[in-house]
Parts: C-alpha cells; structure tokens; sequence
C-alpha cells in the first residue's frame, strides 16, 4: 500500500478524516476498516468496481446512514456518524450522476429553490434582482457561459453539470463530492467540467471525484483512492497515479483466479441475431453490427450509458432502429413492437425489473401467463388451472419461494422477482434471450441460480445475450464478450482474451492488450 | 364480491331502510320501477365508461354524445323513417367508429384521453344543436314504434326492460372484464402499461377496443334516453351524464390512474347515485341541491375507502413488526 506524504499540506488538520470506519447490512459488509484524508483544497479520485464500496461511504458522508464503528472527524471534531442536517451544516455538498434540476424552471430558480431572497410585504414575492445578485458569483465561479435566466431544459448536459455544481457552491460548500459526473458528457464537455473542478481547487474547496473513467481522474486527481470489497486497496499520490496502478489496485488478485477458472472455448452454434448497420435512437450516428449464436452467452459489456440497454430495446422491438437490418436465424425481421419480438422467440429480462418486467400488483401465475395468454384460455376465456399449471412448473424449475403461485409478485424477494421474469418467458419457446442486468440488486445464492438457467438455456440451443456491468459476471458467465463504447461496438473478446483489464480498456475506448 | 362491493352493497341498503322509513313511498312499486329504470340506462353508461377507466383514461364526450346518438336516431325514424332495426344498427356502428377515433387519437398520436374527449365534449353537443337548428327532435303525433317501445321503455313482469337489458349488458361485461384474456389485458394496462408492452400485449389496440366498447355501449344508452324522454332539446338532453358515469365507476371503486375496479362495483355505484337522486325528491330536499347531494356523498365515500386502506396498511405494518419480520434492506 502507498502513502501520500505531500509535506506541504501535512502541517494542515484535514477538513475531513475517516478513521476504521465499518459498515454491514444483513449478510453483507459493505465497508470494513476504511480509512481515508481529506485536505483542505485536495482533489481525490475515488474508484472501484461495482460493489466494491462507494455508495455506502457517499451514504455515510452524506449522512443518510451511519458506520456501525469508527469516526469521522470534520475540522478535527470525531463523530460517530453524521446527520443529513449534520453533514450539510459541515459544508458537504453531493452532485449526483443523475441530475436533480426543474427543467422548467430557470437557472437561478434551480440554484436558489426553496432560498428565494423575498421582497419586503406580505405577498412573499421573489426578489428577482437580488436573486441575480446572488447567482451571479456562483455561476462564474463555475466558469458559465450561460445566463442565470436560461431556461435548464435549454442547456446542455455539462451546463446542466454545472448549475447542479454552482447549486453546491450556494450552500457555502467545503467539499463538492461528484458522482459518475461524466459518464453521460461528451469528450468536450468533460474538459469544461474538469477545468471546474480545478477551479474548485484554486478556492481552496475539497472535492471527492467519483469515476469510471480512469484518465479522468489521472488527469484531475492529486491523490487517488482505490475502493475494493468494502476495503481500502491502495491510495495513490499523485506522481504514482496512472492508468494501469489503479487498474491493478481495483481488480487485485481476483484476475488471474478468474482467468484460470475459464473453461474451453465451445464450439459456436450457426447465428440466430444478426444486427447490420443498426442504430440506436440514442446514439443516431454510430451503426452497430453484432452477432450473437445459438449455444453460447455473449456477455454484453460497456459503461453506464454507452448505449447497452438502447440496442436492447431495439432487438426487442421497443424502439424502432433509425437505419440497417436485423436478421433472425438468417431470415430478415422486421419488429414493429415488442409483440412481434415475443412471436419470432425474442425475449427481454428488462434491466428495471419493477418497471418494466413485472406487474407488482398481479399474482405469480398472472405474471407468468401474461405473454402467452391465448394459450391459457379457452374460447378466449382464460383458464385459471392452465394459468396455475404452468406456473407451478415454472415455480418448481426454477425455484421460486413464494406461498403459493397466487401470491402477489410485489410481496417477493428481487431474486424470486427475477425469477417470475424469467419464468415468463421460459415458458414459452425462446430462441434469443436477452437479459439486460439481469444480477442487480440479487443476493449471491440467487445470482449463481440465474447463472446455471443461462447456461443451461445456451446448452439448450438458445442464443443468450446478456448486458451487464458486473465485470466478474461477464467473465465469468459469457462465451465471448462485446464491449460498447459511446454506442458502438469497441470490440470483441474470445474467450483466450478475457480479463478485466481488456473488458475495461475498450470500455474506456482504448485498445486491448 | 369483493369486500369493497360489499360494502357498498350494505351502504345502499342501509340508505334505502331510511329513506323507507322516513318515507314508505320508496317502496311503492312505481317508485322502485322508475328508479330501476333510470338504473338501467345510467348503468349502461357507466359500465361504457368503466371499461376506458380501467385503462387509465377517460371519455367526458359520452354526456354530448348521448344528445347527438339520441338526435340522430329520433331524426332516422321520425323524420327520415328508416325502419327502426336498421336505425338501431347505424347509431350502433356510429358509435363505435367515435370511439375508434378516439382511441386511435389517444394511442396512435398520443394525446391525452382527457383533451380529446374534452374535444369531443365540446363538438358532439355542437353538431347535435346545429343538426337541428337548435330545435327539439321529437315525434310527430300519432308515430308509434310499439316493438322499439316495447323493448326500450316498456315493462316486464313490472320490471323495466332497460333494466333487464341492464343486467344482460352487466353479465356479458362481467365475463370480459374479469374473465378474458381481453379483461385480463385490461387490467395489466391500467396497473403498469409499460411492463405489459414489454410482455409483449399489443396495448395500443387494447385500449383501442376499450374506447370502442364504450362508443357502442354510449350508443345503446343514447338509444335508451331518447325513448325514455321521446324528444330531444340537444342543448340540454344528456348534460353532465358523463360525470354520472365517472361518479358511479369511482364509487365502485375504480382508480382513476387505472387497473382497479369490479364490474359490480359500476353497476353498485350506478344504483347508490339513483337512490341518491330518489332520496333528493322523496324527502324534500330542495331538487336544486340534488348535485351538491351526489358530490358530498361521493366525498365521502372515496374519504373512508382511502383512510379505511391507510388504516389497515398501517395495521399490517404494526402486524409484521411485532412478529420481527423487519428485514433491514441491503444495499
């Protein structure tokens, strides 16, 4: 492990300082003996895997939960957690991955709502001008080029970035944490969002900078955390963070067990989706070609946003693709909405399994029957013992803990929820299996169940897709892997090239080695 | 029955004792025939309006499109005398081709179920006041339709026939509604229609169909009023019925977001609206106060549904707490 020992600022108290903090939930330790600085003025990148730890330290920083041991000390003063009013009054300011802005509303409105300076009388009216007053150091402190009366759904994502930043600035902000803040910007906008976190610096402003994206946070950090398992993997100072440093700390010695435990390539079956030229709504200008066969799983990999779920909507029929062709088991398909997909055999495990890939409010056998009701009636006049029917075998195969088939969905466990949405659709004939995230949010027994039902539908002639973020789950799980990056294919992986370190330079949009 | 029909069965009978008591003319066999009757073309109505609830939308165009339905027919066979059977049959297909543009505006361009019917509101009583210049479409003296009559405002046993076709339309509806795949359809849309396009239902035709059966059903009903009344003035005929058929749905325990509600609960709310009506002239209430009658009793109603359901969730809550069943979620 290294040490930063930066001697000019090792005089100084740090603003913020967490010291064997510990943290578990039921079954899960989510952190353990986390220790972490931060001075006055510092910028440190925070990174690690999914899971490895980070939302649960933002929780605690932000004071929505507290550490079952351990202090946090802000200006030297040791708590044994922190409150939400607690943490905003010590000047901890959170800029999420998603933005919290009104759209409708204007840019001073956002910054100042529910702080409007008011008028004198009793109409409680706003004080536009000293509103503006107000706004306008604020906004040149974030370097805006925009106006304080531009209306937010005017602006781009950056400018939007920014008055969500501005907005932390307002409360008299000590330390800016900003999470994922890139990982919806273009290259172009990330560079004016990056000067702003510089500037942050120059005032003298701590900022805990979360990202996925590594050179990013080469390129801002001073110091660099590495989050993995709920532990500290390493910190690294400034001349010693590169690229490659905080790929190692973040994988650690999970990669070569990983590796070996790979087994043969199999032989690839004929194709059964073929994508030529297929664009996105989202990501109009960048053609996707992709292929996935009959017998294996092809792992579906990429970044938050980098168009995943977009193509999955497509080869389901939910969007319509703005350009080329799609092809099933050679023949050319034309989906105008999900119901057609579903007749040819193509079916989606949703990524919003709440959403989208269940009604909470019907039963077990309701949810299951759904796609395929015709089939349970008679005389279009559903039948209640086929509905039950199939359910029970569906419940059986795969294991569902419930009471009964009538038990309504919304009352289930997120892994026996997964598993009605599979059910569904194991019940009837799938020939292209789509699962987009279909791990998150499951506890670890379920999550090897879903694991052997995707090999065993690959094995039974099915071509499997499955997207997800998970990077041990798609090495471990897939055939052959495909990487998205800005919504397109960066490249593809057989099986003698996987690893972690591969998977995540082209998600970043580089080579693989 | 579910228990909220149930309830509201007992909430009927409990008013009909009172109004009984306080004035045994409720009970008189004409009394019960008029009110059974007025059920049975509100009831149609209303099971029309259930059908596009369940879905999430709503139709406020029914009120006009009874005048306009009702004038055209009146002007069919009295004026242009058509023979009645191919009358019935037109206004029956017109009805379904409005409620097909209906839903084809709402699905297929997308605009909100209230703009359009609202439109609708607006436009039909238009048409039905300009086709007759305003005037009243009514029978000339000595025209009689004895079958037609027969069959729309005449009796049974003492049982009104609309209240019979009432109960035949109700039992068909029942079976679609609660037991086909259609029904079934239904309700998937109005709880979540996102997750049961991702299960593959066609939704954009189901809600279709949902706005067509409440056209056919509005022209049946139209048919009903205007051999109730015999003429037509179509300024006023049919006003505000629309909001008669959405009370008696949401009386019967239908969600306006959608997928909730029972088919005995719209006919159940129909039939506790007429007693209300009833109990405004049988006990003197001034009739002017009729409306604020229905709304407060309305009021009422969804209020203790609402508290009654806040209650007993917070009992389960209680419930599961005592028994240790806290599950800390993990994240």
């Amino acid at each position: 492990m290294m040490n930063y020992s930066d001697t000019s600022i090792a005089a100084i108290t740090p603003f913020l300082s967490l010291e064997n903090v510990r943290k578990t939930y039921p079954g899960v330790v989510a952190l353990d003996g986390f220790s972490m600085d931060v001075m006055p003025g510092e910028v440190i990148g925070l990174v690690g895997e999914n899971g490895a730890g980070k939302s649960t330290l933002m929780k605690i920083l932000g004071g929505v939960t507290t550490p079952d041991t351990g202090t946090i000390s802000v200006d030297g003063t040791a708590h044994k957690g922190l409150s939400v009013e607690g943490s905003l009054a010590s000047g901890i300011a959170f800029v999420h991955q998603e933005l919290n802005l009104f759209e409708n509303l204007d840019v001073a409105a956002n910054i100042f709502f529910g702080r409007e300076p008011l008028r004198a009388g009793p109409l409680r009216l706003v004080d536009r001008a000293k509103l503006r007053e107000m706004v306008a150091p604020l906004l040149k402190r974030v370097g805006a080029n925009f106006s304080a009366d531009t209306q937010v759904s005017d602006l781009s994502l950056a400018q939007q970035q920014m008055v969500e930043i501005a907005k932390a600035l307002s409360i008299k902000a000590r330390l800016v944490i900003l999470d994922e803040p890139t990982s919806s910007l273009p290259i172009a906008e990330t560079d004016k969002l990056l000067d702003v976190i510089k500037g942050l610096k120059a005032d003298g402003i701590s900022v805990i900078f979360i990202s996925h994206r590594l050179h990013e946070v080469e390129r801002v950090a001073d110091r660099v955390v590495v989050l993995r398992d709920g532990m500290l993997a390493g910190t690294l100072a400034k001349r010693d963070v590169n690229h490659d440093q905080m790929v190692k700390l973040m994988i650690g010695r999970m990669l070569k067990e990983r590796e070996k435990a790979s087994e043969a390539a199999r032989a690839p079956g004929a194709v059964a989706l073929s994508a030529r030229a297929i664009r996105t709504p989202t990501y109009p200008a960048r053609p996707v070609d992709l292929e996935v066969r009959r017998g294996e799983i092809l792992g579906l990999a990429g970044l938050v946003g980098s168009g995943r779920t977009e193509l999955a909507r497509v080869f389901f029929g939910i969007d319509g693709s703005l350009g080329g062709t799609l092809e099933l088991d050679g023949k050319p398909l034309a989906l105008g909405s999900a119901a057609d997909a579903v007749a040819q055999g193509i079916f989606l495990v949703p990524e919003d399994r709440k959403l989208t890939g269940i009604l909470l409010d019907l039963s077990i056998a309701q949810n299951i029957s759904l796609p395929n009701l015709p089939a349970h009636a008679t005389r279009s006049l559903v039948s209640a013992s086929a509905e039950t029917a199939t359910a029970e075998k569906q419940k059986k195969n795969l294991g569902i803990k419930a009471p009964s088939v009538e038990t309504r969905t919304g009352t289930l466990s997120g892994g026996n929820q997964q598993k009605v949405v599979l059910g569904k659709w194991l019940a009837m004939n799938p020939k292209v299996m789509i699962l987009d995230e279909p791990t998150r949010g499951i506890d670890i027994g379920a999550k090897a169940e879903i694991y052997g039902l995707m090999r065993a539908l690959a094995d039974a002639g099915v071509a499997v897709l499955m997207i997800s973020s998970d990077m041990e789950e798609v090495i471990g799980v897939s055939d052959r892997i495909a990487v998205m990056h800005e919504g397109r294919i960066s490249g593809i992986l057989d099986k003698d090239r996987f690893s972690q370190e591969n998977v995540l330079l082209l998600a970043v949009g580089k080579q693989p080695k | 029955m579910s228990k909220k029909d149930l309830g509201l069965l007992i909430l009927i009978l409990v008013v009909g004792a009172i109004v009984a008591i306080i004035n045994p003319r409720f009970l008189l066999p004409i009394n019960l025939a008029n009110t059974s009757n007025l059920i049975g073309l509100f009831g149609i109505l209303s099971i029309g309006q259930a059908f596009v609830i369940i879905t999430g939308g709503i139709e406020l165009s029914v009120g006009s499109l009874v005048a306009l339905l009702g004038t055209l027919f009146i002007d069919f066979i009295a004026v242009r005398e058509l023979d009645w059977p191919l009358a019935f049959v037109l206004i029956i297909v017109l009805g379904a081709i409005i409620g097909l543009v209906h839903g084809w505006l709402i699905t297929r361009l997308k605009l909100q179920p209230f703009v359009v019917t609202l439109c609708g509101l607006l436009i039909y009583r238009g048409v039905a006041r300009f086709y007759t210049a305003d005037g009243t479409a009514g029978f000339a003296f000595g025209q009689n339709f004895p079958d037609l009559e027969f069959l729309t405002a005449g009796r049974s046993y003492g049982v009104p026939n609309s209240f019979i076709a009432l109960i035949v339309i109700a039992i068909v509806m029942w079976v679609v509604l609660h037991r086909s795949v259609f029904g079934r359809y239904l309700y998937a849309i109005g709880k979540n229609e996102e997750a049961a396009k991702y299960s593959g239902i066609r939704t954009g035709r189901v809600v279709m169909a949902a706005y067509v059966i409440c056209g056919v059903l509005t022209a049946l009903s139209a048919i009903y009023f205007a051999m109730y009344t015999r003429s037509i003035s179509p300024a006023s005929h049919g006003q505000f019925y629309e909001l008669y058929a959405i009370a008696a749905a949401v009386l019967g325990g239908f969600s306006l977001r959608g997928g909730e509600g029972s088919l005995i609960g719209v006919i159940l709310g129909t039939v506790l609206l007429q007693e209300l009506q009833n109990l405004v002239n049988l006990l003197g209430i001034p009739s002017s106060l009729n409306f604020a009658v229905m709304g407060g009793v309305i009021l009422i109603g969804v209020l203790v549904d609402q508290q009654w359901g806040v209650f007993r969730a917070r009992r389960q809550m209680v419930d599961a707490a005592r028994k240790g069943a806290v599950g800390a979620a993990a994240e």
